[in-house]
């Protein structure tokens, strides 16, 4: 049973790092345009740094 | 701040070309916002952005294919209207939004801290769900004891930040003496966590934590469905540019000065130009021209206008610059008049319940009373408070509404975002309830199922040389007859003539002169021909007949099947339109509409969507104009199109985004599809209920029992929700 020692602090642990990177993606507003996201992948003309 | 900025400046490379007025703040981008309802795959995203980046002044244009509207950031001197041809020639349709409502919504930040709340709760739910588990699966004294101790360490901070939604909706009904949903909510909220807090000081055997976690996380999952489907609508229908006037020229002496409407006076002199609104009541003193009156009446024909006539706030002036002497205004004008005739129709509008109205009205009492009951029955039998504490909390949250919470925004979001697919943006939260009820349809003619542009019929007729000499006098005016003319003869592939001294007689026409000889192209008596019962302009060529060219208000795209699948359901389609008696009957043959009123005034219309109503009928009213308004806010359920002016859009429940007229008899199946989903939700949530409460009742539920019905019967309710699509 002293295993659980490091399981909960771990699964705490992994449940927190979850939490903070969906926080993060909300912030940056990853969910403001999903459908338009979701095709731009498909585009060839990339926009993710400025164009050459 | 102000200072660093100064300093920016100076140093600037750019700056120092204009030394001059250091002052001056440097003129900063404008933003721009387009509604595109017409784009839905990454090629339009591509297209749109390359014809936007394309043209100058264009800094930078971003789609979002969500919420189908563009992000146009550009130099300070570019203004919507310049961008909108250019999506038009690329085949979009585009609509200016206005950026000052739209910066409120960007951050959006209601939305956000629901979502911040929601992921809360999702994670402590999932970790105190795992140790849930393993209680349930068997771990027993000091290990149990442990988990349950480290269950309420998530679970308290956890509630106590994302279910503040609820505690402070419950708190200000409870404060008013009232009762609503969120009150049972934090009732079994806050008695689980007590009881198991107790259970756990005990050691004892149930704690609620992860029912009380799950409870949160799905009733937040349910009011952010909900509020994003409204908070989208709702801002998209809001931002689409007033079209009223805020400013006005004045005219003091010989000088103009431009002011707000607001502080215009009885007796001042305004000019209107050529293309503007009238701000206010007034009498013209000088000037001729033609006046468009379609959103007051609904009449397509322009109005011949001259020096005495008496104008109304709202119309258009055409071809001439006017001076209007102002008789009335501000809250005196007609314009006001129609809005406090919105006021009144609002007031007898018999206010609807929701079906989760209903459902709640039922629901918060009835668990109340069965959970005091069972305390009490049980605290009689067996004496003991804990057990009965334990088996009302159990009650509690069993019966409590998570299926409930989400039957309802489970289902509007998924219909809403099929209509919004199509087209449609609902408004109101209940007017897709309303929507399903409706079994009269009442249509405006102008700019309804008409576009309230006219459209050329007779082209074939003319010779081409007629046809030139008109296309070169109608391209030298921008009155609505002229311009349709040449878009028509432009089309056919005609040139104009070669004429010399062109110019526009405001009120009158255009005319110029070809190889000597005088022409011109305009009203009938000008021209030199007796008027006709048809909207037209007359073409005269020195030494011969004038000839008419014949125009016809053009039926909106999707007209026709709108009201043929309307009559196909058995519905009752009815055409009231301000305009004249010829023209609404042509219209109403044309689509098959049997029962039609034409000169209806704003009252006449309102009047008999009342009298409809009070037979019992639901109506649907589809209208644009002002003279509509008021019969759009006396309607059951009301649809205006975008193109509708401000206070019809704010009258009526669903916005159409599009051109097309198509959408609106499907969004009434939608309708009725999406409130019997409703229904099946409710009786779901039902069923569970009636399986799980006696279980509960009796002092047989166990934190697992209670966990298993409240996600199955959540999931369920979703997933049927989701068939929709």
């Amino acid at each position: 049973m002293e295993v659980l020692a490091y399981l909960i602090p771990i699964s705490l642990f992994l449940g927190g790092v979850g939490l903070v990177a969906f926080i993060y993606t909300v912030r940056s507003n990853q969910y403001d345009d999903p459908e338009g996201d979701a095709r731009r992948i498909l585009s060839d003309e990339w926009d993710d740094k400025p164009k050459p | 701040m102000t200072a660093q900025l100064t300093s920016g400046t100076a140093a600037c490379p750019g700056c120092i070309a204009s030394p001059a007025e250091p002052a001056r703040p440097i003129p900063q981008d404008v933003q721009i916002a387009l509604s595109l309802p017409g784009i839905h795959c990454s090629a339009c995203i591509a297209t749109v952005e390359r014809e936007l980046n394309a043209h100058p002044g264009v800094e930078s244009a971003r789609v979002n294919l969500t919420l189908k509207r563009a992000m146009i950031k550009a130099a300070p001197d570019l203004r919507a209207v310049d961008l909108i041809p250019v999506l038009e020639r690329a085949g979009f349709e585009a609509h200016e939004l206005d950026p000052g409502a739209l910066s409120a919504t960007q951050a959006d930040k209601a939305g956000r801290d629901l979502l911040m709340r929601l992921a809360v709760a999702g994670f402590a739910s999932m970790n105190v769900m795992l140790l849930s588990v393993s209680v349930w699966s068997g771990a027993s004294d000091a290990t149990r004891d442990m988990f349950h101790w480290i269950s309420a360490a998530i679970a308290l901070p956890a509630i106590a930040f994302s279910g503040r939604p609820f505690f402070a909706n419950a708190w200000s009904a409870l404060r008013v003496r009232r009762l609503n949903m969120d009150v049972p909510i934090v009732l079994a909220i806050v008695l689980a966590l007590v009881t198991s807090l107790w259970e756990t000081a005990l050691s004892g055997e149930h704690a609620y934590f992860d029912a009380a976690l799950t409870l949160t996380f799905f009733l937040l999952a349910g009011r952010y469905l909900d509020y994003r489907t409204r908070a989208a609508a709702r801002s998209a229908a809001e931002e689409l540019t007033a079209l009223e006037v805020p400013r006005a020229i004045r005219l003091v002496g010989d000088a103009e000065e431009e002011v707000a409407v607001a502080a215009l006076n009885v007796g001042d002199l305004i000019l209107v130009r050529p293309g503007g609104r009238m701000p206010v009541d007034g009498e013209i003193v000088s000037g001729q021209s033609e006046l468009d009156r379609s959103l007051l009446t609904g009449e397509t024909l322009p109005v011949f206008a001259e020096a005495g006539l008496n104008v109304s706030a709202g119309e258009v002036n055409l071809t001439g610059p006017l001076t209007i002497r102002a008789t009335a205004v501000g809250e005196d004008t007609s314009l006001h008049r129609m809005a406090d005739l919105v006021a009144i129709a609002e007031s007898g509008r018999s206010r609807y319940t929701s079906l989760a109205d209903k459902a709640a009205k039922l629901y918060a009492p009835g668990v109340h009373i069965l959970s005091a009951l069972s305390f009490l029955g049980w605290y009689i039998y067996s004496g003991d408070i804990r057990t009965a504490l334990n088996i009302a909390a159990a009650v509690l949250i069993i019966t409590c509404p998570c299926a409930l919470g989400l039957a309802v925004p489970a289902v509007t979001t998924a219909a809403s975002g099929r209509l919004f697919r199509k087209g449609m943006l609902i408004k109101h939260a209940t007017a897709l309830e309303r929507l399903a009820e409706v079994d009269t349809v009442v249509f405006d003619k102008t700019g309804t199922l008409t576009s309230g542009a006219p459209e050329l019929t007779n082209l074939g007729d003319h010779s081409r040389v007629d046809l030139e000499v008109a296309l070169a006098l109608a391209e030298a005016s921008s009155h609505p007859l002229s311009v349709s003319l040449a878009k028509s003869a432009r089309e056919a592939g005609i040139k104009p003539a070669r004429l010399t001294g062109v110019v526009e007689v405001p009120g009158y026409g255009t005319e110029g002169s070809r190889q000597g000889q005088s022409v011109r192209l305009g009203r009938a008596a000008w021209a030199g021909a007796d008027e006709g019962n048809q909207t037209a302009a007359w073409l005269s060529i020195a030494g011969q007949e004038p000839v008419a060219f014949l125009f016809s208000d053009s039926l909106r795209p999707g007209a026709a099947e709108a009201v043929q699948a309307f009559r196909d359901v058995g519905k009752e389609v009815l055409l009231i339109s301000g305009d004249t008696q010829g023209a609404v009957q042509g219209l109403a043959e044309k689509l098959g509409i049997e029962n039609w009123i034409a000169q209806a005034l704003p009252q006449d219309k309102a009047a008999r969507v009342q009298e409809l109503s009070e037979q019992g009928r639901r109506v649907l009213m589809v209208g644009d104009g002002l003279n509509d308004t008021a019969a759009l806010a006396a309607a059951h359920v009301s649809i205006s199109p975008a193109s509708a002016l401000d206070a019809a859009r704010v009258a009526s429940d669903i916005v159409l985004l599009g051109n097309d007229l198509a959408p609106i008899a499907d969004a009434c199946d939608t309708a009725v599809k999406a409130t019997k989903r409703i229904r099946e939700n409710f009786r779901i949530a039902t069923v569970y209920n009636i399986v799980a409460v006696p279980l509960a009742v009796a002092g047989l539920a166990t934190p697992l029992i209670a966990a298993l019905a409240m996600s199955t019967s959540s999931i369920t309710v979703s997933l049927n929700a989701l068939r929709l699509r």
